[in-house]
């Protein structure tokens, strides 16, 4: 009998430890720290393990899950937010068809959600889904109309391309090709490779016969060096551009000589020291810098981090607007939430400045990139 | 196209060929003596491959503590085994080969690595380290299982690669990695220049194949080998041992491995998940030779290789497609010749 007693009061101890004395921001963040995208989101899952853990004076708990690159377990996952842990916000994934296949349910159960891939796709066209969606990265259309820019100005007149054989190189074919047009650049070759492909000879040979003024290669990470390193080889002379998928410090490492001055747009993030002192991104980037690399070393930095940092700045801006209409935990302050978040002006970010509209929920405009080059292996402002 | 883009992709193809065709050499290798369909084939090449980037970047690569977790584990099951059975005349060879040989080639490697020894040195430590998992590997997962069917063996094997995978990006992480060439000379043929590392890797493809070639030939373990490909019973019946069998050839199934990845590594970016499409294509040809004839998985490789380069030059989105193509006709043609293909389901 005393045994039962001394039961039933742990249970009740421990239902009422269950009941938070304060709410909570809850805050559900699926990356793809494993499986091929991991080289993005690695720095992502990092960045969150020194994201502030108080915002508006309220706690906020991060349920940081990997979905392996796996769209089945990134949904996975997004049930897991809204079902079991009810989260306020959700945030991810890593990749775009991961995130794709999440806000279906982020829409269903009225949660709002951030995503840190890049395709426009995500939150465009608006529809009643995405109403429920932002995301913080670039979207291909703002990179590739900064490369043509750069085109057309250094008087390139024929471009040759080579892309991913999936939705990242067709993407950008198709953006090329549309701004391209605009800009009156000819399209003379585009080949395909796959990120597995030990050799491109065959590719970068067809390119070469058609002589472009210079060559996009629309890859992201460290495959993107193998067709670079062969146009080195067979002795191409022209101009060459990279997407902004290559800004980490492998793509340096594996690339090597052969990727000396290359051209590719960025975000801000990735020369923030070069970026003079009336730059909006500077401040906030070289604050966020100081604390990723203070935890993993000097040099350590990635891009695809800043992405996950602007998601928290993103928070921190709307989360005290909501918080005046409604408590943590309830549908209501999700939808407060979402609504904040949409009316999001001139946020400062690190990769450029965030201004929402209920039309534009990526709200980035031509000050979150900057050409850059590589120069002994390291990147530098291009003028 | 003209003759010196022709001639171009087709050193190109030969080059790749040449590798493709070892990894097939080893597949036909381990299917005959075993009738395991290697899967994890490829993940030796990456191994190979990253382990030697390792040691140049100065690191203790994480193969090093992988065959010391496997050493261990396979040293326990064995002496387990021996104990058992009362063989304790067993246990010197046990621990040496499973404890002492990766403790030298731990401490040899955790010496050597923040040295930078020379190239050759660090291909050898390289090679040292990932073919005796080769063994261990068979050991563990499939010499329990020696006589299930081929398609048991096929589950286990893809099991295998998959833990490899795993392991693959645990130790050497996400991001790919480049090895310096083992030369930077060009010849100039005619109109074309031939790149020193091609040659190269061709060469040493034909001189590992004239080797496995003396090896079944010349010595009697070669020699044993062969007669177990031809019939496991009669080969046990006189004396030849199935389980030092499978475990001769899973090292040199691993070695071929080992060496087609420290190959190619300089051609191209390795990644910890490269190995299995690499071994794929050696697949393709393996099975072109139908996994028996050794002189047509070779041939079948090169043609792999040859098929690719061209393709990628003319329809290079496609050029998968085409390549895993060329296995339908091809299995089409064997299915038509041979009406008998079932497995032997009497074992």
């Amino acid at each position: 009998m005393h045994t039962r007693l001394l039961a039933a009061a742990a249970i009740l101890a421990a239902l009422g430890a269950a009941v938070p004395v304060h709410a909570q921001i809850k805050v559900g963040v699926t990356v793809s720290a494993t499986g091929p995208a991991a080289s993005l989101g690695i720095p992502e899952r990092n960045t969150f393990a020194f994201m502030p853990t108080t915002i508006a004076g309220q706690q906020v708990q991060y349920i940081v899950l990997d979905d392996a690159s796996d769209t089945t377990r990134a949904r996975q996952n997004t049930e897991k937010f809204v079902n079991e842990d009810k989260v306020d916000v959700i945030i991810g994934s890593t990749t775009t068809p991961n995130s794709l296949a999440m806000i279906e349910v982020a829409a269903r159960s009225r949660t709002p959600m951030i995503s840190m891939a890049a395709s426009a796709r995500i939150v465009e066209p608006m529809d009643d889904v995405r109403r429920w969606v932002f995301k913080t990265p670039q979207s291909d259309a703002l990179m590739a109309s900064a490369i043509t820019q750069h085109m057309s100005d250094n008087g390139v007149k024929t471009l040759a391309y080579i892309g991913f054989n999936d939705a990242y190189g067709e993407g950008w074919a198709g953006e090329i090709n549309k701004f391209g047009e605009l800009r009156k650049i000819k399209i003379v070759g585009s080949e395909r490779f796959n990120r597995t492909d030990t050799s491109v000879t065959g590719q970068i040979l067809k390119i070469l016969a058609t002589n472009p003024d210079a060559v996009l290669i629309g890859a992201s990470g460290t495959p993107a060096a193998l067709p670079q390193a062969t146009l080195v080889e067979r002795g191409y002379k022209g101009r060459i551009y990279q997407t902004h998928g290559v800004a980490n410090a492998d793509f340096l490492r594996v690339g090597g000589k052969n990727v000396e001055g290359t051209l590719l747009p960025a975000g801000p993030i990735l020369v923030a020291e070069q970026l003079p002192e009336s730059n909006p991104s500077r401040k906030v980037a070289l604050e966020y810098k100081k604390l990723y690399e203070a935890k993993h070393g000097p040099g350590s930095l990635s891009t695809f981090g800043g992405h996950a940092w602007d998601t928290v700045l993103i928070l921190q801006a709307a989360a005290p607007e909501a918080l005046k209409k409604a408590k943590p935990g309830t549908p209501e302050f999700r939808a407060a939430l979402r609504d904040a978040i949409e009316g999001i002006r001139d946020l400062r970010a690190t990769h450029g400045v965030f201004n929402m509209s209920p039309q534009d929920h990526n709200g980035l405009d031509q000050r979150a990139r900057v050409m850059v080059r590589i120069d002994k292996g390291q990147w530098k402002l291009a003028q | 196209m003209n003759l010196d883009i022709a001639l171009l992709l087709g050193q190109d193809g030969l080059t790749n060929g040449a590798i493709y065709a070892l990894l097939a050499l080893a597949l036909v290798l381990v299917f005959a003596v075993t009738r395991v369909i290697f899967v994890p084939q490829g993940e030796f090449v990456a191994y190979g491959a990253l382990t030697l980037a390792s040691l140049q970047l100065g690191k203790v690569p994480g193969t090093a503590w992988l065959l010391l977790g496997a050493g261990v584990v396979v040293a326990i099951v064995d002496t387990t085994v021996a104990l058992r059975e009362r063989r304790s005349r067993r246990l010197p060879a046990i621990l040496g080969w499973n404890l002492v040989l990766p403790l030298v080639l731990f401490a040899a490697s955790w010496w050597l690595a923040p040295r930078q020894p020379p190239l050759w040195v660090q291909t050898l430590l390289a090679l040292a380290l990932v073919i005796p998992l080769g063994p261990m590997v068979y050991r563990l997962a499939f010499q329990p299982l020696a006589n299930a069917s081929v398609l048991v063996l096929l589950i286990v094997s893809v099991a295998v690669h998959f833990a490899m995978l795993g392991l693959g990006l645990v130790f050497f992480g996400a991001e790919g990695s480049r090895t310096p060439a083992f030369t930077d000379a060009r010849f100039q043929a005619g109109t074309m220049t031939v790149s020193g590392q091609s040659l190269f890797v061709i060469g040493a493809s034909a001189l590992l194949i004239v080797a496995l070639y003396l090896f079944f030939e010349k010595t009697l373990y070669g020699k044993a080998l062969r007669a177990t490909a031809v019939n496991r019973l009669g080969a046990r019946l006189v004396g030849i041992s199935t389980t030092l069998a499978g475990k001769l050839t899973f090292t040199v199934a691993a070695a071929i491995g080992a060496a087609s990845g420290i190959l190619v590594a300089p051609i191209t970016t390795i990644y910890y998940d490269s190995g299995f499409l690499v071994g794929l294509k050696g697949f393709v040809g393996a099975i072109i030779g139908g996994l028996v004839s050794y002189p047509l998985a070779a041939a079948g490789a090169v043609l792999v290789g040859m098929l690719e380069s061209f393709s990628s030059f003319y329809a290079s989105a496609f050029k998968e497609v085409i390549v895993f193509t060329l296995i339908i006709p091809v299995l089409l043609w064997r299915s038509l010749r041979s009406h008998h293909l079932e497995e032997e389901e009497d074992e």
